[in-house]
């Protein structure tokens, strides 16, 4: 493949085919790290390089991976380098990772690198699929890293730890928005997202399964179905 | 070919091999890190507790300003040395389940679940400019409710006092028992008393906040809302400890200035 087919597969994840705003993937940990800025950049690192490196290894030994015990040995690969991960940050960044706790183990069940490894290790070259584990990583990281921002911000007055507005709890004069540190405010920030992004990427914008009938004034109903 | 029975166990076997050789090397590597960190983390929530930790220090360097001494449960005895243990790196919790340093807690004495109880232990004592006692830190632990919770609280001069109270580990449920570590929390232990007028453990964690009018006020601090087990596990814990299991002795012999 020529090199414009890897920038392209590793581009398009970032806004296109954003695993989460247009895949609608792996929202879990997106609301559960995104409130403060320095642990939502671990958590990227973190799950950018379990993704990067399962797409890899299972790209390849897809062609030894029985059809019958393949999800169980993706599983059994992100597992590990999950497990990986997260030895890695207890020795080197014990603080972020007593934050991150639980969520670094749950990147096994995180849909993205599930999604990935089935979508598209499973049938492509490795090296595709690792700048495909890239891309979607970059994506991932993108969209938790502005919802961080916003959070920590507005919510906390800092970035990374560092006060930028001044709050009135501390004498100065930002109001902090308490809501923004609770977890269903990235729900909402990523639903705004979503409808930004759509509005320039009408591409994106998914067909109606059903359309709600016409409000009749006068229907003509038959009497089994009046129920008075 | 791809699909065989045997294919299948020997991918299998094969792929599970690879990982466990995988996360066992990256487990034994990196324990000796990972063992410093947790050491580090545990010295800076007993500075924490005593309320003097500064981050821009590294934790080694401010821990020398703490004294360290080995107390026997036995008559709450201070002691400096005790043979074939190590004062600097005598771990308490470690000692509790070893034959010949450690004793079995009788059931209905056993209101904070810890099974058997180690004979000696170890306490931190922060000490002023003329060796009068500033601050003196506690380890305590206890059974909530997953598991136990390990951590410190430190009590000031008159040793009666709350300080502070930290937890290096705990298995509590984040966002309800976890909250044991939000600092609004442990805010409120500040300044409550341990022991009552009549000598007896008097701190409790309650349910809802105490009301200005209790005259028990000083010993009461709202608990967690959600974490009613673990509340109570808390409660459980400081009456243990300051019990006569544990430093209650000690602490008479340190009031009685021996």
């Amino acid at each position: 493949m020529a090199a414009k087919g890897y920038i392209d597969i590793l581009k398009k994840p970032l806004v296109d085919e954003n695993p989460i705003t247009l895949q609608i993937l792996g929202i879990c940990s997106a609301l559960a790290v995104t409130s403060s800025l320095s642990v939502t950049l671990v958590m990227c690192v973190a799950l950018t390089s379990v993704l990067t490196f399962s797409n890899l290894f299972i790209s390849l030994i897809r062609n030894y991976i029985p059809s019958s015990v393949r999800i169980i040995v993706q599983m059994t690969i992100i597992a590990s380098l999950v497990i990986v991960v997260d030895e890695l940050l207890k020795a080197y960044d014990y603080e972020t990772s007593k934050k991150l706790s639980v969520f670094v183990g749950l990147i096994i069940t995180n849909c993205i690198v599930m999604g990935r490894a089935e979508a598209f290790a499973m049938k492509e070259q490795p090296l595709p699929s690792l700048m495909d584990g890239i891309g979607n990583g970059l994506g991932y990281s993108f969209i938790l890293i502005v919802v961080a921002i916003i959070r920590e911000l507005f919510g906390a007055g800092t970035l990374m730890g560092m006060e930028i507005l001044p709050l009135t709890t501390n004498g100065g004069w930002y109001p902090a928005n308490n809501l923004l540190l609770l977890p269903p405010s990235s729900f909402i920030i990523i639903g705004l997202m979503i409808w930004i992004i759509r509005e320039f990427k009408t591409d994106q914008v998914e067909v109606n399964e059903f359309k709600l009938a016409k409000h009749d004034l006068s229907p003509n109903l038959v009497k089994g179905e009046v129920n008075v | 070919m791809k699909e065989s029975v045997l294919r299948t166990l020997l991918v299998s076997f094969v792929v599970c091999l690879v990982c466990s050789l995988v996360v066992s090397y990256s487990a034994v590597s990196l324990r000796d890190a990972q063992e410093i960190n947790k050491l580090n983390d545990k010295r800076s929530k007993i500075l924490q507790a005593a309320g003097i930790f500064d981050e821009t220090i590294p934790v080694e360097e401010q821990f020398t300003k703490l004294e360290q001494k080995f107390i026997d449960f036995s008559n709450g005895q201070l002691l400096e040395y005790i043979d074939g243990l190590d004062l600097s790196t005598y771990d308490p919790v470690e000692y509790s389940k070893k034959s010949g340093f450690s004793e079995s807690i009788n059931s209905d004495e056993d209101i904070a679940i810890l099974k058997s109880q180690e004979l000696f232990g170890k306490i931190y004592i922060l000490r002023n400019e003329d060796e009068s006692i500033n601050k003196i830190i506690l380890p305590v632990r206890g059974y909530g409710l997953w598991g136990t919770l390990f951590g410190f609280i430190s009590l000031g001069s008159d040793l009666n006092t709350i300080e502070g109270l930290e937890f290096y580990e705990h298995k509590e449920t984040p966002g309800l028992g976890g909250e044991v570590d939000n600092p609004n929390w442990k805010k409120i232990w500040k300044g409550k008393k341990v022991y009552d007028i009549s000598n007896m453990v008097g701190i409790e964690v309650i349910k809802g906040k105490p009301v200005a009018s209790d005259k028990n006020i000083a010993y009461k601090v709202d608990g967690l809302s959600g974490a009613t087990i673990t509340s109570k596990g808390v409660t459980n814990m400081m009456q243990y400890w300051f019990g006569d299991n544990g430093y209650k002795s000690a602490l008479e012999n340190l009031n009685n200035g021996s």
